[in-house]
């Protein structure tokens, strides 16, 4: 929970970026040294789509460290376009908004605050599609 | 390969002990132990403990055992899985006795989650997941559950998933060793607040300190000690930590990988088990635990929980002095509580709750949501 692992982490937490299989495309959000679904040692940069729908969600009351003054707060279980799964915060919704099969989109907020330093920790989330026309 | 036999237990009650350092509550439980099986001293000490470095800022724990157990000079280390600590510590003894490096061995486990808050325990059990990933975003174990509870409602209903509390608290009711020994209603567990919806605060496991121990010993000195034996086995298995990433969320290949595996060890089959020690840390897990398993099928184990299938009476009784939601869940001591129990009821020891006459039975013991899970397997020979 130190400064240098946020630092390592920023690409996916800023950009939902990571590595993909060459392989079998499975999406990695560290820099793998074997790929956890085929054991190919192949990669390739990629960033995941910031759009999806959310399968099911939770809402946390009761919050781990440095979540307090979040809570209560939504997690949700996405799938993106590509068909990859990912947690997330769910964030900019109304009372009643969130429902399973609804589209989401990636934003960018603030997550946590951490530690004793206080370092304000930044990263994605994901909210309801705004409708564009 | 030898043999391995249990040959002695002792526990404490769970409880806030705040009296007690978490090494002394051990060692309570590591003398008992010992007095139970008959012997002076063992080869190895084998400790099981998650988070001792976090919330009492304590490493080391394996020679701070030996020397709070009166066992200076006899090796000994703490080994790590998560709230499956125990399991861990419980394993590697197990493969000591089992290889005849030692003839006898000490596995203590022991947590004090009271040491902490109730948002430091919750981060404690968050270091199941990754620090990275999971954890990042507040994605704790509470909610991973809450998930899991959601994709199985959707796939199967939820009927009779928040009678697993209900069931753990029945059989706790009156144990002394107990955090909770008392009954609670199926109306009371809906009518709790949630803790992360669907899972209600009823439905998953308090916060307690508590302390279990084992000694395992070889065949030869099985033979030689007066004390009750079982005979034990014990298998592992890992997933991905992260359940959304494995091929099924609601299959916990773990737990199949390694019952079946501890079944062919034990030259067992699924229909001679007399009871199941399940990892309960949630309702939702308890079910999920029963249908990996094999013991029930897919969907099914909540409605064979409300017709009394899991009770004292029913086809293969659960949590039969209270499981991790009523006896209670301190990780690393837990997995060594559900053996010691399993213990006492092959020895006919199991008082009130004593079953007919049984000759097998099975724990599970999980690290997060199956990260890692094991299946101990004991028979009276």
């Amino acid at each position: 929970m130190r400064i240098p692992g946020y630092w390592r982490n920023t690409q996916f937490f800023y950009r939902l970026a990571g590595w993909k299989c060459v392989h079998c495309g499975a999406f990695h959000h560290y820099k793998p040294v074997v790929c956890k679904r085929c054991g190919s040692r192949e990669f390739a940069q990629a960033e995941l789509p910031s759009s999806g729908k959310l399968i099911t969600y939770t809402i946390v009351r009761s919050p781990p460290r440095g979540f307090e003054l979040f809570a209560p707060y939504a997690i949700g279980l996405i799938e993106l376009e590509d068909g990859t799964r990912i947690l997330s915060q769910l964030t900019d919704f109304k009372e009643n908004e969130l429902k399973d099969e609804i589209k989401v989109e990636a934003v960018f907020r603030r997550v946590r605050i951490n530690g004793d330093q206080g370092i304000i920790e930044y990263g994605y989330k994901f909210r309801p599609a705004l409708r564009r026309s | 390969m030898t043999g391995v036999y249990i040959a002695g237990i002792g526990f404490t009650k769970i409880a806030e002990h705040w009296d007690k350092d978490l090494e002394c509550l051990m060692a309570e439980a590591a003398v008992k132990a010992l007095e139970n099986a008959g012997v002076s001293t063992v080869n190895a000490i084998y400790v099981g403990c998650a988070l001792n470095e976090f919330l009492q800022g304590q490493a080391n724990l394996g020679a701070l055992m030996a020397e709070s157990a009166g066992l200076v000079g006899v090796p000994a280390f703490r080994v790590e899985a998560a709230e499956a600590s125990g399991a861990a510590a419980l394993y590697m003894g197990f493969c000591d006795v089992a290889s005849g490096g030692s003839e006898a061995v000490l596995i203590v486990g022991g947590e004090k989650l009271s040491d902490g808050l109730t948002e430091e325990v919750s981060s404690g059990m968050m270091m199941s997941g990754r620090t990275w990933h999971e954890s990042f975003i507040g994605a704790d174990f509470y909610a991973l559950n809450a998930l899991l509870y959601k994709l199985y409602s959707k796939r199967y209903g939820e009927e009779g998933i928040p009678f697993f509390p209900v069931i753990s608290h029945e059989h706790a009711e009156g144990i002394p060793h107990a955090q909770y020994p008392f009954k609670i209603s199926l109306d009371r567990v809906i009518e709790s607040p949630f803790i992360a919806e669907p899972l209600r605060m009823l439905e998953v496991s308090g916060i307690g300190d508590g302390a279990a121990a084992i000694i395992l010993v070889n065949e030869d000195l099985a033979r030689r000690l007066d004390s009750f034996k079982a005979r034990i086995f014990i298998s592992s298995a890992t997933d991905y930590v992260n359940p959304f990433e494995r091929e099924d969320p609601l299959k916990l290949q773990s737990v199949l990988l390694a019952v079946s595996k501890v079944l062919e060890q034990g030259k067992s089959d699924r229909s001679e088990m007399d009871m199941i020690e399940l990892h309960d840390a949630t309702s939702i897990l308890a079910a999920l635990c029963l249908e990996s398993a094999g013991f029930s099928p897919p969907g099914s184990a909540g409605k064979l929980a409300m017709k009394g299938e899991f009770g004292l009476n029913g086809y293969l009784p659960c949590n039969t002095f209270g499981g991790l939601k009523a006896r209670g869940h301190p990780f690393g001591a837990t997995a060594i509580y559900q053996v010691a129990e399993i213990y006492l009821q092959l020895a006919g020891l199991a008082g009130k709750n004593q079953l007919d006459s049984p000759r097998s039975g099975l724990a599970i013991s999980l690290s997060g949501v199956g990260a890692t899970a094991f299946a101990i397997l004991l028979n009276k020979e």
